[in-house]
């Protein structure tokens, strides 16, 4: 009982300090990749306490909700939109053992979870009774149509490969040379996530040049700080998955003892090539996002999962 | 493909990353000003006529002058008393002002410069009018004018300058020698003199 409470706990203060973590590091990597220095002054070194002093600033901002929304359905879409990723940061190990529940079907969980976060922003976009924001609702279902296919088979691509649908089972069965034979997958893996958290490039459904901020238009306060949360908690599930996944997770140099901080360097590197994509990339347009996923994507995914069976069955 | 295009992009923002932001960190650092830059305008009493020009031709009406005549008593007996434009009030109202620089300009006695100096924001709009004491002030901020080029023509003032120097020089110079010459000559004279009177006491 008090190692499951444990556990609880400490999933919750990494899923509170992650993503503000990741925040930061977006906030300064892409300040200085834009020739800037971002926040200089919060917490008197280097901005550290930026992201704290923001969320300070949305808890005191007035609760809001537009006269002709959908009151539930409004106030009920940013928990939608993250407690989903609270719930797949339970199930992803860290090292052999350091897991807040381990499943054996974790990994389908995961990604069957991570499909319910995009809900969420589809419920604000719907309810916000904003022609803006359905527009941008719409993009978000179209975009999870497009991208969740892909993101599915490349992941089912590594379970293929590892012979179990436990995450913590596919990361013991890794080994580096996976690296090239899962190599499609990683990438496809890690475009489809991109464009399931809606990060630039495939920002479409918050375009703010065209449809003012998607569905989050008419939020603000402490909702829509949820909202933003649930995005940087998503960088940081997609960041673990992509590190539990096809980087090997704790494998390392003294992976016996250090193994979690294997985890936790390789997740951050990809947080880390997240931001830059962001920082590098304009954003597609919805016809060359469609395109991008059903004929780049897909026949990838489906090439890269013949590769995995021929793979497999060679190596029986 | 586009997989060069995509992997040069990343290479440019990384590229970025790794050197120096350009980021002026002003309240901490004092920003490195061009010369000539204009921060306020600042006045020197002294050099002011109150000749009005640079309030009038100011395009935004922002400068105010008041002044009254004052009679000064003739030097010598019997002369004319004379008359001065006393300044009372001379002030500069920055929220109007915009910077254009022809009250400098128009100034025929150089009483205006620009001084590089910007903070002087306030809270009450009525702040940011300058009475001439303030504006005084501003004038110990105003630099030195900046050096010529190397092979510049020397400037009017310091030609004119110059030869007045060199005339008074030869003035002084031939009074001098003139002086020189006469002692000389007296003291010749004396010489001559006490020469016969010794000459007949013999």
């Amino acid at each position: 009982m008090l190692e499951v409470l444990l556990r609880v706990v400490l999933v919750m203060v990494a899923f509170l300090v992650l993503p503000l973590l990741v925040g930061q590091l977006e906030h300064k990597a892409m300040a200085h990749m834009q020739s800037r220095v971002g926040p200089m002054y919060a917490g008197m070194f280097h901005g550290w306490a930026q992201l704290v002093a923001d969320g300070v600033k949305f808890v005191q901002k007035e609760d809001v909700v537009p006269a002709a929304a959908d009151r539930t359905v409004f106030k009920l879409a940013p928990a939608v939109a993250l407690l989903p990723y609270l719930v797949a940061m339970l199930v992803i190990p860290l090292g052999p053992g350091i897991v807040g529940q381990d499943l054996d079907l974790s990994l389908f969980f995961v990604l069957a979870v991570m499909g319910v976060g995009v809900v969420g922003t589809l419920m604000g976009g719907w309810s916000s009774a904003n022609k803006f924001s359905l527009l941008g609702g719409i993009r978000v279902a179209a975009q999870l149509m497009a991208y969740e296919l892909p993101f599915v088979l490349a992941a089912a691509s590594v379970a293929m490969a590892a012979g179990t649908l436990s995450l913590a089972g596919i990361v013991a069965a890794w080994q580096p040379w996976w690296l090239l034979w899962q190599g499609i997958a990683l990438v496809v893996f890690f475009v489809a996530g991109l464009a399931e958290l809606q990060r630039p490039p495939f920002d479409m459904p918050v375009a703010d040049a065209e449809i003012v901020f998607g569905p989050y238009t008419e939020y603000g306060g402490l909702r829509f700080a949820l909202f933003i949360l649930a995005e940087y908690a998503g960088i940081v599930v997609l960041s673990a998955l992509v590190a539990v996944l096809f980087l090997g997770g704790w494998h390392g140099p003294f992976e016996d003892t250090v193994g979690f901080v294997w985890t936790l360097v390789k997740t951050f590197a990809v947080a880390f090539v997240v931001i830059w994509v962001r920082v590098s990339y304009p954003r597609m347009r919805e016809d060359q996002l469609q395109r991008l996923a059903w004929q780049g994507l897909v026949p990838l995914a489906l090439l890269q999962l013949a590769v995995t069976a021929v793979g497999v069955v060679v190596q029986q | 493909m586009k997989i060069p295009g995509l992997a040069k992009g990343l290479a440019v923002t990384f590229r970025q990353m790794t050197q120096r932001s350009v980021t002026a960190h002003y309240p901490d650092a004092m920003p490195e000003l061009p010369p000539r830059s204009r921060g306020v305008i600042a006045l020197i009493e002294e050099n002011c006529t109150s000749c009005m020009l640079c309030a009038r031709e100011c395009p935004a009406w922002c400068i105010y002058i008041d002044s009254h005549k004052d009679v000064v008593p003739a030097s010598t007996e019997g002369g004319k008393d004379k008359t001065r434009n006393v300044l009372d009030r001379f002030a500069i109202d920055f929220s109007l002002c915009m910077y254009c620089s022809i009250c400098i300009e128009a100034c025929p006695f150089d009483a205006l410069h620009w001084s590089p100096e910007f903070e002087y924001a306030e809270t009450d709009i009525h702040e940011l009018t300058h009475e001439k004491d303030r504006l005084r002030e501003w004038m110990w901020t105003v630099p030195a004018p900046a050096a010529l080029d190397e092979h510049a023509e020397p400037a009017k003032e310091i030609g004119v300058a110059q030869k007045t120097a060199q005339k008074t020089a030869q003035k002084t110079a031939q009074k001098a020698a003139e002086q020189a010459a006469e002692q000389a000559a007296e003291q010749a004279a004396d010489r001559a003199a006490d020469r016969a009177a010794e000459q007949e006491g013999t």
